[in-house]
């Protein structure tokens, strides 16, 4: 095996590239750092998109090294502030992947009708776009008074901006596509109120919602839902954490409970694929059976 | 030992991929990871369907944490980051880089830390300048660097900027890619049989 190709690069590897390991290892320590002095769980976060992330944020602090950032967080909790937002904020957008919400209408909605009362959670909400869009398709199917909606995120900062129900103006023409795509039923501007450069959404949509800080890395389970809607949150985790959040989503929902994931996410090999049946496969929604 | 290929293109890529793919024997053992820009909306499984009709080995769209086995072609999906991880991908959807979701970047990037010296990079056709910055950390942490020769490209934005950003280890005309790859996964073998080890 020790080839000539192998031999020749093996020093020149380690002496060219001294950083490689290096970076590896002040990762891990500023997560272990971030846990042990904030209590904020990241070390089973996906590394490569972890990794991008992290550095987003030493570049925008104006640092060069990883271990620099540490320093910095370790020392000024406005700066594990900064880093909290760039590890917790999804970019998601109102109706994101319009064909889902068709789908719910067509095959969620008609199973709602048939309990009283419906608690929905959408768990790492970010910033609301979908807790609004799931309370204005609610509203349209006349089923938003007998919904709460339990809305959560690890991070205060970004139920803030869920609360005030406020979204960039230059969205939407985005947003109101996506609203037709989806199934909308009237006209998308009937629920805002543009002033600025905002979009103030009718408070209306969410005096049925609940707006919670909950870590799905630690925090337990806390009521029993209908539904649970946790769109491209997970691929942030690595595989062992996936599993223990779909334990935790397999235990918090009711028999014929209905679990929505985003488009490239599965419950294949998932350990509770088998208590699941497929309600439909390409808009990712399972419905809970056994 | 090469374990993973990757490929980026833009403006002119389904073309080139199309052409690149089936000039790649069937032998050729590393999984083909491939980032094209496309639409949002793309209707899902268009891309992989057309590529499937020219070649043997499997085409199919990557999901979150799904295996990376050899011989597979793995297409980012539409309005999603790739990135991959040893033996494993992994999804984003951060923010657009170089106004695109895949970023190639994003990709190049990811395989440049998880495979390093194992990794072949390769930039094609493209309007933009993703790309650039990827492949050229695939080459600074030991991997193998090629580029499509501008002048043979649909748009030559990309591959200039490639160029730029990191000395290649090859500047080719699409049709002589597919061979220069090929060269670079049987060769280490031939090496090993020939002296015995």
């Amino acid at each position: 095996m020790a080839s000539s190709v192998e031999s020749s690069r093996e020093p020149a590897g380690s002496t060219e590239h001294p950083h490689d390991d290096l970076e590896e290892i002040e990762l891990s320590l500023l997560l272990e750092g971030v846990f042990r002095n904030y209590g904020f769980d990241f070390r089973e976060y996906a590394p490569a998109s972890l990794r991008r992330r992290v550095w987003r944020r030493v570049y925008a602090e104006g640092l060069s090294t990883i271990s620099g950032l540490q320093d910095r967080l370790l020392h000024d909790p406005a700066c594990m502030e900064r880093l909290l937002l760039d590890l917790s904020i999804n970019v998601t957008a109102m109706f994101r992947d319009p064909t889902f919400y068709v789908a719910f209408r067509e095959k969620v909605v008609p199973l709602l009708r048939t309990y009283p009362f419906t608690r929905i959670w959408v768990a790492g909400c970010s910033t609301g776009e979908e807790v609004y869009s799931l309370a204005i398709l609610l509203r349209e199917e006349e089923l938003y008074d007998r919904t709460r909606i339990y809305a959560t995120d690890i991070n205060e900062s970004v139920l803030d901006r869920a609360r005030s129900g406020v979204f960039p103006l230059d969205k939407m023409r985005e947003y109101t596509q996506n609203y037709i795509k989806a199934g909308g039923t009237r006209a998308f501007s009937e629920y805002y109120l543009a002033k600025y450069d905002g979009a103030q959404f009718q408070r209306s949509l969410i005096e049925n919602v609940v707006f919670a800080q909950h870590n799905l890395v630690s925090d337990r389970s806390f009521n029993e839902f209908q539904v649970i809607v946790c769109r491209n949150v997970m691929i942030y985790f690595d595989r062992a954490l996936q599993d223990r959040v779909h334990r935790l989503f397999y235990e918090s929902l009711v028999t014929f409970g209905v679990l929505g994931l985003g488009h490239k996410e599965s419950i294949q090999f998932s350990p509770h694929e088998d208590c699941f049946e497929e309600l439909d496969p390409s808009e990712r929604l399972y419905r809970k059976v056994g | 030992m090469y374990e993973l290929i990757c490929i980026g293109a833009s403006w002119g890529g389904l073309q080139a991929i199309g052409r690149l793919l089936s000039d790649l024997p069937d032998e050729i053992d590393p999984p083909i990871v491939f980032a094209q820009h496309r639409h949002p909306h793309t209707p899902e499984r268009t891309l992989a369907e057309l590529l499937q009709l020219r070649i043997n080995r499997p085409v199919v769209d990557a999901a979150d944490k799904m295996p990376i086995e050899p011989r597979h072609v793995y297409l980012a999906p539409p309005d999603y980051h790739l990135l991959v991880q040893r033996g494993s991908f992994a999804l984003s959807v951060d923010e657009r880089v170089q106004y695109a979701r895949p970023s190639i970047d994003v990709l190049f990037e990811s395989a440049a830390y998880a495979y390093g010296r194992s990794v072949i990079g390769i930039v094609l056709t493209g309007a933009n300048e993703d790309g650039a910055a990827g492949l050229a950390l695939i080459k600074r942490r030991g991997g193998v660097a090629v580029i499509q020769d501008p002048g043979d490209a649909a748009r030559r934005t990309m591959p200039d900027a490639a160029i730029a950003a990191t000395a290649a280890d090859a500047i080719l005309p699409l049709e002589e890619i597919g061979k220069f790859v090929y060269g670079l996964c049987v060769e280490p073998a031939q090496v090993r049989e020939t002296t015995g080890a």
